[in-house]
């Protein structure tokens, strides 16, 4: 695969009306990281959810509105935290480097 | 049990991955990950497909089992080994399930798929094929399979843990945040359990914390180990997790999962319901 797509998967047949979602990218140069770990940690830094990225480096959360932590932990790099806020009805995108 | 009876690392993996008498086995709610790459030997099991019954609202018979294992060749001396994604969600789940149907010598990978990926350990999509086996199981164990009748009355009297996120626990999720908010009719917990996040016992690599640590964190969150123990999650499987670290790590003696756990509990008529983040009355 050459070079990364932009921004998280696909949104067709996702009810985002009804959804706080956060999706995103892992990349690393401008390679998608296909084997990352995406960990949701709550507002207290609590914990939550955690995906591994798709061959795409792509990564989705459906979440509760509020203020969320994403901490990204791949194969040979540091770990990577960004903040990101959710609301419902909209798809808040990250793009995550390591 | 005992942590050493019950775990391995990935270090004794690679040890035995040319073990007859050590079966892999990768257990995962996406069976697709087992299709992308897996431990070199491992046979894969799907979540839903192998070990969900399909009509019913329960996993598979024990004749179903039989044939499932005979078929992947399993033998009943095998030491089976699980491991998979979610931080062995679902690999502890076939593990509680296996040793329901009595099977004797069981293990987990401690931190699954995703430690062994972080440690850029190998990884094939080469299919193993192995010789069928004539597989036997036990009676079902139910001193570690709760029922819904059986958490009702636990209600402040027994210890009951859900493994939930707080915010599943306080009803503001119904499910974990990567699902879609589906599943049980009501949001909320079971009233006077205590939460116990499964994924305070592991380590961010998907270890399990030591067993030091990990007494500390149940008997803070109120655990009583002169109770009877059960925990519970939205469908069985962090619950499954929890499970193994209080009987198969700590050795409590009398721990249930109970399966049904929120996605029936949340939908059944005429049960007490607590909200918010504290245990609430009995």
């Amino acid at each position: 695969m050459c070079g990364a797509i932009k921004g998280g998967p696909s949104l067709e047949g996702v009810d985002v009306a009804n959804q706080a979602v956060i999706q995103g990218i892992v990349t690393r140069g401008d390679e998608p990281v296909g084997n990352a770990y995406v960990r949701l940690l709550d507002a207290g830094g609590e914990f939550t959810a955690e995906v591994p990225t798709s061959a795409t480096g792509q990564f989705r959360f459906f979440a509760a509105p509020g203020s969320w932590t994403l901490r990204t932990l791949a194969p040979r790099a540091d770990v990577v935290e960004r903040q990101v806020v959710a609301q419902k009805g909209s798809v808040a995108e990250v793009a995550v480097t390591v | 049990m005992s942590r050493e009876n019950a775990l391995v690392t990935a270090d004794w993996v690679e040890e035995h991955l040319n073990d007859p008498n050590v079966v892999l086995i990768e257990v995962d709610e996406d069976a697709e990950a087992y299709d992308k790459g897996h431990i070199p030997g491992a046979i894969k099991l799907d979540w839903k497909k192998d070990l969900q019954d399909g009509v019913r609202h329960d996993f598979i018979s024990k004749d179903r089992l039989e044939k499932l294992l005979s078929e992947k060749g399993v033998g009943n001396d095998d030491t089976i080994v699980f491991y998979g994604g979610n931080n062995n969600w679902f690999a502890a789940y076939a593990y509680w399930y296996l040793a329901y149907y009595g099977h004797e010598n069981l293990r987990l990978l401690d931190g699954g798929r995703k430690k062994w990926e972080l440690d850029s350990r190998e990884l094939t999509t080469e299919v193993p094929s192995r010789e069928a086996t004539t597989y036997t199981a036990k009676e079902p164990n139910e001193e570690i399979r709760a029922y819904r009748d059986e958490v009702v009355e636990a209600i402040g009297t027994k210890n009951l843990i859900d493994v939930r996120s707080p915010d599943e626990f306080a009803g503001r999720l119904l499910a974990p945040a990567h699902l879609p908010q589906e599943a049980a009719q009501i949001a909320g917990h079971i009233p006077t359990a205590g939460n116990v996040p499964w994924s305070k016992a592991a380590n961010e690599d998907g270890t399990f914390k030591s067993d030091e640590e990990l007494r500390e964190l149940y008997s803070d969150a109120g655990l009583d180990e002169d109770k009877d123990t059960i925990a519970y999650c939205r469908i069985g499987e962090r619950s499954s997790h929890t499970w193994f670290v209080l009987r198969e790590i700590l050795g409590y003696p009398n721990v249930k999962n109970y399966d049904g756990s929120w996605s029936e509990y949340g939908s059944l008529r005429g049960v007490p319901v607590a909200l918010g983040d504290e245990p609430g009355e009995a």
